[in-house]
Protein backbone atom coordinates (compact mmCIF):
# COMPACT_ATOMS: atom_id res chain seq x y z
CA UNK A 1 0.00 0.00 0.00
CA UNK A 2 2.84 2.37 0.84
CA UNK A 3 4.26 1.59 -2.57
CA UNK A 4 0.99 2.57 -4.19
CA UNK A 5 1.21 5.99 -2.57
CA UNK A 6 4.86 6.69 -3.40
CA UNK A 7 4.82 5.39 -6.96
CA UNK A 8 1.36 6.29 -8.23
CA UNK A 9 -0.73 8.50 -5.99
CA UNK A 10 1.68 11.28 -5.02
CA UNK A 11 3.16 11.84 -8.49
CA UNK A 12 -0.35 11.98 -9.94
CA UNK A 13 -1.46 14.44 -7.29
CA UNK A 14 1.68 16.51 -7.84
CA UNK A 15 1.04 16.62 -11.61
CA UNK A 16 -2.57 17.71 -10.99
CA UNK A 17 -1.35 20.52 -8.73
CA UNK A 18 1.12 21.61 -11.42
CA UNK A 19 -1.63 21.53 -14.04
CA UNK A 20 -3.78 23.75 -11.82
CA UNK A 21 -0.85 26.16 -11.47
CA UNK A 22 -0.78 26.45 -15.27
CA UNK A 23 -4.49 26.41 -16.07
CA UNK A 24 -5.78 28.82 -13.42
CA UNK A 25 -3.41 31.69 -14.34
CA UNK A 26 -4.09 30.92 -17.99
CA UNK A 27 -7.85 31.26 -17.56
CA UNK A 28 -7.40 34.51 -15.64
CA UNK A 29 -5.12 35.70 -18.43
CA UNK A 30 -7.82 34.79 -20.97
CA UNK A 31 -10.41 36.74 -18.98
CA UNK A 32 -8.19 39.80 -18.85
CA UNK A 33 -7.20 39.42 -22.49
CA UNK A 34 -10.85 39.97 -23.45
CA UNK A 35 -10.88 43.00 -21.16
CA UNK A 36 -7.59 44.29 -22.61
CA UNK A 37 -8.90 43.77 -26.12
CA UNK A 38 -11.96 45.91 -25.48
CA UNK A 39 -9.95 48.55 -23.63
CA UNK A 40 -7.12 48.78 -26.18
CA UNK A 41 -9.41 48.86 -29.19
CA UNK A 42 -11.64 51.32 -27.33
CA UNK A 43 -8.79 53.74 -26.75
CA UNK A 44 -7.54 53.34 -30.33
CA UNK A 45 -11.03 54.26 -31.52
CA UNK A 46 -11.38 57.13 -29.02
CA UNK A 47 -13.91 55.29 -26.87
CA UNK A 48 -13.72 54.39 -23.21
CA UNK A 49 -14.19 50.62 -23.45
CA UNK A 50 -15.76 48.81 -20.48
CA UNK A 51 -15.64 51.11 -17.45
CA UNK A 52 -18.77 50.42 -15.40
CA UNK A 53 -18.36 47.07 -13.65
CA UNK A 54 -15.77 47.51 -10.90
CA UNK A 55 -12.92 50.06 -10.91
CA UNK A 56 -11.98 50.86 -14.54
CA UNK A 57 -14.36 48.08 -15.55
CA UNK A 58 -11.88 45.51 -14.23
CA UNK A 59 -14.64 43.08 -13.22
CA UNK A 60 -16.23 43.16 -16.69
CA UNK A 61 -14.86 39.75 -17.82
CA UNK A 62 -16.38 38.07 -14.76
CA UNK A 63 -19.69 39.80 -15.33
CA UNK A 64 -19.62 38.52 -18.92
CA UNK A 65 -18.78 35.02 -17.76
CA UNK A 66 -21.58 35.03 -15.21
CA UNK A 67 -24.02 36.27 -17.83
CA UNK A 68 -23.06 33.50 -20.24
CA UNK A 69 -23.41 30.87 -17.52
CA UNK A 70 -26.89 32.09 -16.62
CA UNK A 71 -28.15 32.00 -20.23
CA UNK A 72 -30.16 29.23 -21.74
CA UNK A 73 -28.20 26.62 -23.69
CA UNK A 74 -29.94 26.18 -27.02
CA UNK A 75 -29.33 23.15 -29.21
CA UNK A 76 -30.93 23.50 -32.65
CA UNK A 77 -33.32 20.63 -33.41
CA UNK A 78 -31.83 19.89 -36.82
CA UNK A 79 -28.29 19.83 -35.48
CA UNK A 80 -26.17 16.78 -34.81
CA UNK A 81 -26.26 16.90 -31.01
CA UNK A 82 -23.13 14.98 -30.08
CA UNK A 83 -20.85 16.68 -32.56
CA UNK A 84 -22.50 20.02 -31.80
CA UNK A 85 -21.57 19.75 -28.12
CA UNK A 86 -18.21 18.10 -28.79
CA UNK A 87 -16.94 21.00 -30.93
CA UNK A 88 -16.70 23.72 -28.24
CA UNK A 89 -15.21 21.26 -25.75
CA UNK A 90 -12.57 20.29 -28.31
CA UNK A 91 -11.68 23.92 -29.02
CA UNK A 92 -11.35 24.66 -25.32
CA UNK A 93 -9.31 21.53 -24.57
CA UNK A 94 -6.94 22.18 -27.46
CA UNK A 95 -6.47 25.73 -26.22
CA UNK A 96 -5.27 24.34 -22.90
CA UNK A 97 -3.24 21.20 -23.71
CA UNK A 98 -0.60 23.08 -25.69
CA UNK A 99 0.53 24.66 -22.45
CA UNK A 100 1.81 21.31 -21.19
CA UNK A 101 5.10 21.82 -23.03
CA UNK A 102 5.56 25.61 -22.81
CA UNK A 103 8.57 26.50 -20.66
CA UNK A 104 7.55 29.72 -18.87
CA UNK A 105 10.90 30.02 -17.10
CA UNK A 106 14.10 27.99 -16.83
CA UNK A 107 12.88 24.50 -15.93
CA UNK A 108 9.30 25.64 -15.26
CA UNK A 109 7.55 23.31 -17.60
CA UNK A 110 5.02 20.56 -17.00
CA UNK A 111 6.48 18.11 -19.51
CA UNK A 112 9.87 18.82 -21.07
CA UNK A 113 9.49 16.47 -24.04
CA UNK A 114 12.04 16.00 -26.83
CA UNK A 115 9.65 16.92 -29.61
CA UNK A 116 8.01 19.88 -27.87
CA UNK A 117 7.83 22.08 -30.94
CA UNK A 118 6.22 19.32 -33.01
CA UNK A 119 3.70 18.79 -30.24
CA UNK A 120 2.81 22.49 -30.31
CA UNK A 121 2.55 22.41 -34.09
CA UNK A 122 0.26 19.38 -33.88
CA UNK A 123 -1.96 21.01 -31.27
CA UNK A 124 -2.25 24.25 -33.21
CA UNK A 125 -3.07 22.34 -36.41
CA UNK A 126 -5.84 20.46 -34.59
CA UNK A 127 -7.60 23.72 -33.75
CA UNK A 128 -9.40 23.55 -37.08
CA UNK A 129 -11.48 20.57 -35.93
CA UNK A 130 -13.44 22.50 -33.34
CA UNK A 131 -14.46 25.01 -35.98
CA UNK A 132 -15.22 22.59 -38.80
CA UNK A 133 -17.22 20.29 -36.50
CA UNK A 134 -19.20 23.23 -35.13
CA UNK A 135 -19.94 24.45 -38.64
CA UNK A 136 -21.12 21.08 -39.86
CA UNK A 137 -23.09 20.04 -36.76
CA UNK A 138 -25.03 23.33 -36.65
CA UNK A 139 -26.71 22.31 -39.92
CA UNK A 140 -27.01 25.92 -40.96
CA UNK A 141 -25.58 27.90 -43.86
CA UNK A 142 -23.55 30.63 -42.15
CA UNK A 143 -21.71 28.34 -39.74
CA UNK A 144 -20.97 25.92 -42.56
CA UNK A 145 -19.51 28.63 -44.79
CA UNK A 146 -17.42 29.88 -41.88
CA UNK A 147 -16.18 26.38 -41.17
CA UNK A 148 -15.18 25.73 -44.79
CA UNK A 149 -13.31 29.01 -44.98
CA UNK A 150 -11.56 28.29 -41.76
CA UNK A 151 -10.52 24.78 -42.79
CA UNK A 152 -8.93 26.02 -46.02
CA UNK A 153 -7.31 28.97 -44.29
CA UNK A 154 -5.78 27.06 -41.41
CA UNK A 155 -4.44 24.28 -43.61
CA UNK A 156 -2.85 26.85 -45.94
CA UNK A 157 -1.08 28.83 -43.26
CA UNK A 158 0.08 25.76 -41.39
CA UNK A 159 2.39 25.01 -44.30
CA UNK A 160 4.34 28.24 -43.94
CA UNK A 161 4.36 27.90 -40.14
CA UNK A 162 5.92 24.49 -40.68
CA UNK A 163 8.72 25.97 -42.77
CA UNK A 164 9.31 28.74 -40.22
CA UNK A 165 9.65 26.10 -37.53
CA UNK A 166 12.12 24.21 -39.73
CA UNK A 167 14.33 27.31 -40.03
CA UNK A 168 14.33 27.80 -36.28
CA UNK A 169 15.18 24.14 -35.83
CA UNK A 170 18.07 24.49 -38.28
CA UNK A 171 19.42 27.31 -36.14
CA UNK A 172 18.89 25.39 -32.90
CA UNK A 173 19.57 21.75 -33.64
CA UNK A 174 16.91 20.55 -31.22
CA UNK A 175 13.15 20.13 -31.07
CA UNK A 176 13.04 20.73 -27.34
CA UNK A 177 11.50 24.09 -26.47
CA UNK A 178 13.87 24.76 -23.56
CA UNK A 179 16.84 24.11 -25.85
CA UNK A 180 15.37 26.48 -28.42
CA UNK A 181 15.18 29.25 -25.81
CA UNK A 182 18.67 28.53 -24.46
CA UNK A 183 20.08 28.67 -28.01
CA UNK A 184 18.97 32.31 -28.14
CA UNK A 185 21.26 33.47 -25.35
CA UNK A 186 23.05 36.53 -26.68
CA UNK A 187 21.05 36.83 -29.89
CA UNK A 188 17.31 36.37 -30.12
CA UNK A 189 16.27 34.67 -33.32
CA UNK A 190 14.10 37.52 -34.52
CA UNK A 191 17.27 39.38 -35.55
CA UNK A 192 18.96 36.79 -37.80
CA UNK A 193 15.64 35.29 -38.93
CA UNK A 194 13.67 38.51 -39.16
CA UNK A 195 11.70 37.65 -42.36
CA UNK A 196 10.63 34.36 -40.80
CA UNK A 197 9.58 36.20 -37.65
CA UNK A 198 7.26 38.40 -39.70
CA UNK A 199 5.87 35.42 -41.62
CA UNK A 200 5.33 33.49 -38.40
CA UNK A 201 3.48 36.35 -36.78
CA UNK A 202 1.19 36.89 -39.77
CA UNK A 203 0.58 33.16 -40.15
CA UNK A 204 -0.18 33.08 -36.43
CA UNK A 205 -2.89 35.68 -37.00
CA UNK A 206 -4.35 33.50 -39.74
CA UNK A 207 -4.01 30.31 -37.70
CA UNK A 208 -5.90 31.79 -34.74
CA UNK A 209 -8.52 33.35 -37.08
CA UNK A 210 -7.74 36.85 -35.92
CA UNK A 211 -8.24 40.10 -37.80
CA UNK A 212 -7.31 40.83 -40.57
CA UNK A 213 -7.83 37.11 -41.32
CA UNK A 214 -11.01 36.59 -39.28
CA UNK A 215 -12.95 35.39 -42.33
CA UNK A 216 -14.41 32.35 -40.54
CA UNK A 217 -16.41 34.68 -38.34
CA UNK A 218 -16.60 37.76 -40.58
CA UNK A 219 -19.55 39.39 -38.83
CA UNK A 220 -20.33 41.62 -41.78
CA UNK A 221 -21.05 38.75 -44.19
CA UNK A 222 -21.43 35.56 -42.17
CA UNK A 223 -23.21 37.06 -39.13
CA UNK A 224 -20.67 35.49 -36.79
CA UNK A 225 -19.51 32.48 -38.78
CA UNK A 226 -19.17 29.07 -37.20
CA UNK A 227 -20.55 30.00 -33.77
CA UNK A 228 -23.86 31.54 -34.86
CA UNK A 229 -25.93 28.71 -33.41
CA UNK A 230 -24.13 28.54 -30.09
CA UNK A 231 -25.31 30.12 -26.87
CA UNK A 232 -24.48 30.14 -23.17
CA UNK A 233 -21.56 27.98 -21.98
CA UNK A 234 -20.97 26.33 -25.36
CA UNK A 235 -20.32 29.77 -26.81
CA UNK A 236 -18.22 30.69 -23.78
CA UNK A 237 -16.04 27.59 -24.34
CA UNK A 238 -15.43 28.66 -27.95
CA UNK A 239 -14.55 32.11 -26.78
CA UNK A 240 -12.19 30.90 -24.06
CA UNK A 241 -10.60 28.36 -26.41
CA UNK A 242 -9.96 30.97 -29.07
CA UNK A 243 -8.35 33.40 -26.69
CA UNK A 244 -6.31 30.63 -25.06
CA UNK A 245 -5.14 29.74 -28.57
CA UNK A 246 -4.14 33.36 -29.13
CA UNK A 247 -2.05 33.33 -25.96
CA UNK A 248 -0.55 29.99 -27.00
CA UNK A 249 0.40 31.37 -30.40
CA UNK A 250 1.98 34.42 -28.73
CA UNK A 251 3.90 32.13 -26.38
CA UNK A 252 5.12 30.18 -29.43
CA UNK A 253 6.28 33.43 -31.06
CA UNK A 254 8.09 34.40 -27.86
CA UNK A 255 9.79 31.02 -27.51
CA UNK A 256 10.82 30.72 -31.16
CA UNK A 257 11.91 34.28 -31.82
CA UNK A 258 11.89 36.53 -28.76
CA UNK A 259 14.11 34.54 -26.44
CA UNK A 260 11.50 32.97 -24.17
CA UNK A 261 12.23 33.78 -20.55
CA UNK A 262 15.65 35.34 -21.26
CA UNK A 263 16.17 39.01 -20.37
CA UNK A 264 17.08 41.27 -23.32
CA UNK A 265 20.58 41.91 -21.90
CA UNK A 266 22.21 39.65 -19.37
CA UNK A 267 23.42 42.55 -17.21
CA UNK A 268 22.48 43.97 -13.82
CA UNK A 269 19.08 45.66 -13.89
CA UNK A 270 17.63 43.27 -16.47
CA UNK A 271 18.52 39.92 -14.96
CA UNK A 272 17.12 40.90 -11.55
CA UNK A 273 13.63 40.13 -12.82
CA UNK A 274 12.79 36.41 -12.77
CA UNK A 275 12.29 34.59 -16.09
CA UNK A 276 8.54 34.24 -15.71
CA UNK A 277 8.15 38.04 -15.59
CA UNK A 278 10.12 38.47 -18.81
CA UNK A 279 8.13 35.70 -20.43
CA UNK A 280 4.80 37.27 -19.42
CA UNK A 281 5.94 40.72 -20.54
CA UNK A 282 6.94 39.43 -23.96
CA UNK A 283 3.72 37.45 -24.37
CA UNK A 284 1.74 40.55 -23.38
CA UNK A 285 3.62 42.58 -25.95
CA UNK A 286 2.86 40.10 -28.75
CA UNK A 287 -0.79 40.00 -27.65
CA UNK A 288 -0.89 43.79 -27.73
CA UNK A 289 0.29 43.66 -31.34
CA UNK A 290 -2.51 41.15 -32.06
CA UNK A 291 -5.04 43.68 -30.73
CA UNK A 292 -3.33 46.60 -32.42
CA UNK A 293 -3.55 44.81 -35.77
CA UNK A 294 -7.24 44.16 -35.20
CA UNK A 295 -7.95 47.83 -34.49
CA UNK A 296 -5.91 48.99 -37.49
CA UNK A 297 -6.38 46.76 -40.52
CA UNK A 298 -9.46 45.98 -42.60
CA UNK A 299 -10.38 42.36 -43.24
CA UNK A 300 -8.67 40.52 -46.12
CA UNK A 301 -10.68 39.35 -49.08
CA UNK A 302 -10.77 35.57 -49.30
CA UNK A 303 -8.86 35.18 -52.58
CA UNK A 304 -6.22 37.62 -51.34
CA UNK A 305 -5.86 35.55 -48.22
CA UNK A 306 -5.22 32.41 -50.26
CA UNK A 307 -2.83 34.25 -52.57
CA UNK A 308 -0.83 35.54 -49.62
CA UNK A 309 -0.61 32.09 -48.08
CA UNK A 310 0.23 30.01 -51.13
CA UNK A 311 1.89 32.40 -53.57
CA UNK A 312 3.82 34.69 -51.22
CA UNK A 313 4.52 33.02 -47.89
CA UNK A 314 5.01 29.45 -49.06
CA UNK A 315 7.66 30.14 -51.76
CA UNK A 316 9.39 32.72 -49.62
CA UNK A 317 9.60 30.55 -46.52
CA UNK A 318 10.78 27.62 -48.62
CA UNK A 319 13.48 29.82 -50.10
CA UNK A 320 14.49 31.04 -46.67
CA UNK A 321 14.82 27.48 -45.37
CA UNK A 322 17.27 26.81 -48.22
CA UNK A 323 19.13 30.09 -47.55
CA UNK A 324 19.41 29.38 -43.84
CA UNK A 325 20.55 25.82 -44.40
CA UNK A 326 23.07 27.01 -47.02
CA UNK A 327 24.43 29.69 -44.69
CA UNK A 328 24.80 27.20 -41.86
CA UNK A 329 26.72 24.79 -44.09
CA UNK A 330 28.80 27.46 -45.84
CA UNK A 331 29.95 29.32 -42.73
CA UNK A 332 30.04 26.23 -40.53
CA UNK A 333 27.53 27.68 -38.04
CA UNK A 334 26.29 24.29 -36.95
CA UNK A 335 24.51 24.50 -33.62
CA UNK A 336 26.28 22.44 -31.02
CA UNK B 1 5.32 -1.20 -15.51
CA UNK B 2 1.63 -1.66 -14.93
CA UNK B 3 0.60 1.85 -16.00
CA UNK B 4 2.30 1.39 -19.37
CA UNK B 5 0.45 -1.88 -19.90
CA UNK B 6 -2.84 -0.29 -18.95
CA UNK B 7 -2.30 2.65 -21.31
CA UNK B 8 -1.32 0.24 -24.06
CA UNK B 9 -4.58 -1.65 -23.69
CA UNK B 10 -6.52 1.61 -23.49
CA UNK B 11 -4.99 2.95 -26.71
CA UNK B 12 -5.15 -0.38 -28.52
CA UNK B 13 -8.76 -1.10 -27.60
CA UNK B 14 -9.86 2.44 -28.46
CA UNK B 15 -8.02 2.24 -31.78
CA UNK B 16 -9.72 -1.04 -32.68
CA UNK B 17 -13.14 0.16 -31.52
CA UNK B 18 -12.71 3.37 -33.50
CA UNK B 19 -11.63 1.34 -36.52
CA UNK B 20 -14.77 -0.76 -36.29
CA UNK B 21 -16.87 2.37 -35.97
CA UNK B 22 -15.23 3.84 -39.09
CA UNK B 23 -16.79 1.13 -41.23
CA UNK B 24 -20.02 0.72 -39.29
CA UNK B 25 -21.05 4.31 -38.54
CA UNK B 26 -24.16 5.35 -40.46
CA UNK B 27 -23.03 8.89 -41.08
CA UNK B 28 -19.85 9.31 -43.20
CA UNK B 29 -18.83 12.40 -41.22
CA UNK B 30 -18.93 10.30 -38.05
CA UNK B 31 -16.79 7.72 -39.86
CA UNK B 32 -14.12 10.34 -40.54
CA UNK B 33 -14.25 11.53 -36.93
CA UNK B 34 -13.74 7.95 -35.74
CA UNK B 35 -10.89 7.63 -38.20
CA UNK B 36 -9.28 10.64 -36.53
CA UNK B 37 -9.76 8.97 -33.14
CA UNK B 38 -8.05 5.87 -34.51
CA UNK B 39 -5.10 7.98 -35.76
CA UNK B 40 -4.80 9.54 -32.33
CA UNK B 41 -4.68 6.24 -30.57
CA UNK B 42 -2.07 4.93 -32.99
CA UNK B 43 -0.01 8.03 -32.18
CA UNK B 44 -0.41 7.14 -28.52
CA UNK B 45 0.88 3.63 -29.24
CA UNK B 46 3.92 5.10 -31.01
CA UNK B 47 4.64 7.25 -27.95
CA UNK B 48 4.45 4.14 -25.78
CA UNK B 49 7.17 2.36 -27.78
CA UNK B 50 9.34 5.49 -27.56
CA UNK B 51 8.89 6.72 -31.14
CA UNK B 52 7.72 10.21 -30.19
CA UNK B 53 8.85 11.79 -33.46
CA UNK B 54 6.75 9.43 -35.57
CA UNK B 55 3.82 9.90 -33.19
CA UNK B 56 3.90 13.67 -33.63
CA UNK B 57 4.35 13.42 -37.39
CA UNK B 58 1.37 11.07 -37.52
CA UNK B 59 -0.77 13.62 -35.73
CA UNK B 60 0.49 16.57 -37.79
CA UNK B 61 0.28 14.94 -41.21
CA UNK B 62 -2.71 12.62 -40.90
CA UNK B 63 -4.88 14.32 -38.32
CA UNK B 64 -3.82 17.91 -38.97
CA UNK B 65 -3.85 17.88 -42.76
CA UNK B 66 -5.10 14.73 -44.50
CA UNK B 67 -8.14 14.13 -42.30
CA UNK B 68 -9.12 17.81 -42.49
CA UNK B 69 -9.31 17.56 -46.28
CA UNK B 70 -11.14 14.26 -45.92
CA UNK B 71 -13.70 15.82 -43.63
CA UNK B 72 -13.91 18.81 -45.95
CA UNK B 73 -14.80 16.59 -48.91
CA UNK B 74 -17.18 14.31 -47.00
CA UNK B 75 -19.09 17.28 -45.62
CA UNK B 76 -19.44 18.82 -49.07
CA UNK B 77 -20.78 15.63 -50.63
CA UNK B 78 -24.50 15.20 -50.74
CA UNK B 79 -24.73 11.55 -49.77
CA UNK B 80 -27.86 9.48 -49.76
CA UNK B 81 -27.41 7.33 -46.66
CA UNK B 82 -30.02 4.70 -47.47
CA UNK B 83 -28.50 4.12 -50.91
CA UNK B 84 -25.12 3.71 -49.26
CA UNK B 85 -26.55 1.00 -46.98
CA UNK B 86 -27.91 -0.99 -49.91
CA UNK B 87 -24.49 -1.40 -51.46
CA UNK B 88 -23.12 -2.91 -48.26
CA UNK B 89 -24.01 -6.55 -48.94
CA UNK B 90 -22.85 -6.27 -52.52
CA UNK B 91 -19.32 -5.31 -51.50
CA UNK B 92 -19.17 -7.59 -48.47
CA UNK B 93 -17.57 -10.60 -50.26
CA UNK B 94 -14.76 -8.51 -51.76
CA UNK B 95 -14.12 -6.76 -48.47
CA UNK B 96 -14.11 -10.05 -46.60
CA UNK B 97 -11.68 -11.52 -49.15
CA UNK B 98 -9.23 -8.63 -48.72
CA UNK B 99 -9.53 -8.95 -44.94
CA UNK B 100 -8.91 -12.68 -45.01
CA UNK B 101 -5.84 -12.30 -47.22
CA UNK B 102 -4.37 -9.64 -44.89
CA UNK B 103 -5.08 -11.77 -41.83
CA UNK B 104 -3.52 -14.83 -43.47
CA UNK B 105 -0.36 -12.89 -44.32
CA UNK B 106 -0.02 -11.56 -40.79
CA UNK B 107 -0.55 -15.03 -39.36
CA UNK B 108 2.11 -16.41 -41.73
CA UNK B 109 4.66 -13.80 -40.64
CA UNK B 110 4.09 -14.08 -36.91
CA UNK B 111 3.63 -17.84 -37.11
CA UNK B 112 6.99 -18.03 -38.90
CA UNK B 113 8.63 -16.21 -36.02
CA UNK B 114 7.18 -18.67 -33.56
CA UNK B 115 8.25 -21.73 -35.56
CA UNK B 116 11.71 -20.42 -36.37
CA UNK B 117 12.96 -17.95 -33.71
CA UNK B 118 16.05 -17.15 -35.82
CA UNK B 119 13.84 -15.50 -38.44
CA UNK B 120 12.83 -12.81 -35.96
CA UNK B 121 16.50 -11.92 -35.54
CA UNK B 122 17.10 -11.09 -39.19
CA UNK B 123 14.25 -8.60 -39.57
CA UNK B 124 15.43 -5.18 -40.60
CA UNK B 125 17.78 -3.73 -38.03
CA UNK B 126 19.60 -1.14 -40.13
CA UNK B 127 21.60 0.28 -37.27
CA UNK B 128 22.19 -0.44 -33.64
CA UNK B 129 19.48 0.86 -31.34
CA UNK B 130 20.54 4.38 -30.40
CA UNK B 131 20.89 4.91 -26.70
CA UNK B 132 22.36 8.36 -26.21
CA UNK B 133 20.63 10.31 -29.00
CA UNK B 134 16.93 11.11 -29.40
CA UNK B 135 15.01 9.15 -31.98
CA UNK B 136 14.63 12.29 -34.11
CA UNK B 137 18.40 12.43 -34.48
CA UNK B 138 18.55 8.68 -35.11
CA UNK B 139 15.93 8.88 -37.86
CA UNK B 140 17.65 11.86 -39.43
CA UNK B 141 21.02 10.10 -39.54
CA UNK B 142 19.48 6.99 -41.03
CA UNK B 143 17.34 8.70 -43.68
CA UNK B 144 19.83 11.33 -44.80
CA UNK B 145 22.92 9.13 -44.88
CA UNK B 146 22.16 5.47 -45.39
CA UNK B 147 18.89 5.78 -47.31
CA UNK B 148 19.40 9.11 -49.03
CA UNK B 149 18.76 7.76 -52.55
CA UNK B 150 15.56 5.99 -51.58
CA UNK B 151 14.50 9.12 -49.73
CA UNK B 152 15.13 11.27 -52.79
CA UNK B 153 13.32 8.76 -55.01
CA UNK B 154 10.23 8.85 -52.80
CA UNK B 155 10.41 12.64 -52.94
CA UNK B 156 10.44 12.46 -56.74
CA UNK B 157 7.41 10.15 -56.72
CA UNK B 158 5.54 12.66 -54.59
CA UNK B 159 6.62 15.52 -56.84
CA UNK B 160 5.31 13.70 -59.90
CA UNK B 161 2.04 12.93 -58.12
CA UNK B 162 1.71 16.60 -57.21
CA UNK B 163 2.37 17.78 -60.76
CA UNK B 164 -0.13 15.22 -62.01
CA UNK B 165 -2.81 16.46 -59.66
CA UNK B 166 -2.20 20.05 -60.73
CA UNK B 167 -2.29 19.16 -64.43
CA UNK B 168 -5.55 17.26 -63.96
CA UNK B 169 -7.35 20.04 -62.14
CA UNK B 170 -5.88 23.19 -63.65
CA UNK B 171 -7.97 24.73 -66.40
CA UNK B 172 -7.48 28.22 -67.70
CA UNK B 173 -10.70 30.13 -68.06
CA UNK B 174 -10.14 33.21 -70.21
CA UNK B 175 -13.56 34.63 -69.39
CA UNK B 176 -12.75 35.09 -65.72
CA UNK B 177 -11.56 38.53 -64.75
CA UNK B 178 -8.51 38.32 -62.58
CA UNK B 179 -6.91 40.73 -60.21
CA UNK B 180 -3.53 41.87 -61.52
CA UNK B 181 -1.57 42.54 -58.40
CA UNK B 182 1.51 43.93 -60.18
CA UNK B 183 -0.56 46.53 -62.04
CA UNK B 184 -2.27 47.64 -58.86
CA UNK B 185 0.94 47.88 -56.90
CA UNK B 186 2.71 49.84 -59.62
CA UNK B 187 0.10 52.61 -59.72
CA UNK B 188 1.50 55.96 -58.53
CA UNK B 189 0.33 56.84 -55.02
CA UNK B 190 -1.07 60.25 -55.93
CA UNK B 191 -3.52 58.73 -58.43
CA UNK B 192 -5.02 56.42 -55.89
CA UNK B 193 -5.21 57.90 -52.44
CA UNK B 194 -5.32 61.28 -50.86
CA UNK B 195 -3.76 61.59 -47.45
CA UNK B 196 -5.49 63.98 -45.05
CA UNK B 197 -4.03 65.05 -41.75
CA UNK B 198 -6.95 64.62 -39.38
CA UNK B 199 -6.65 66.10 -35.90
CA UNK B 200 -7.40 63.52 -33.21
CA UNK B 201 -10.98 63.49 -32.00
CA UNK B 202 -12.51 65.83 -34.57
CA UNK B 203 -12.98 63.79 -37.74
CA UNK B 204 -13.09 65.19 -41.25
Amino acid sequence: MAEFWTIYAWPTLWIIIKILFIVVPLLIAVAYLTYAERKVIGFMQLRMGPNVVGPFGLLQPFADGLKLMAKEAIIPTRSNRVVFLLAPMLTFTLGLIGWAVIPVADGWVLSDINVGILYLFAVSSLGVYGIIMAGWASNSIYPFLGALRSAAQMVSYEVSIGFVIVTVLLATGSLNLSDIVLAQQGLWFFIPLFPMFVIFFISGLAETNRAPFDLPEAEAELVSGYNVEYSAMAFALFFLGEYANMILMSAMTVILFLGGWLPPFDIAPFNWLPGIIWFSLKVSFVLFVFLWVRATLPRYRYDQLMRLGWKVFLPFSLLWVVVTAGAIVAFDWFPT
Amino acid sequence: MIIQALTFYLFALTAIAAGVMVISARNPVHSVLFLILAFFNSAGLFVLIGAEFIAMILVIVYVGAVAVLFLFVVMMLDINFSELREGFLQYLPIGALVGIILAAELILIFGGWVINPDAAQIIAAPSAAPSEITNTHALGRLIYTQYIYLFQASGLVLLIAMIGAIVLTLRSRPSVRRQRIAEQVSRPVEDVIEIKDVPTGSGI
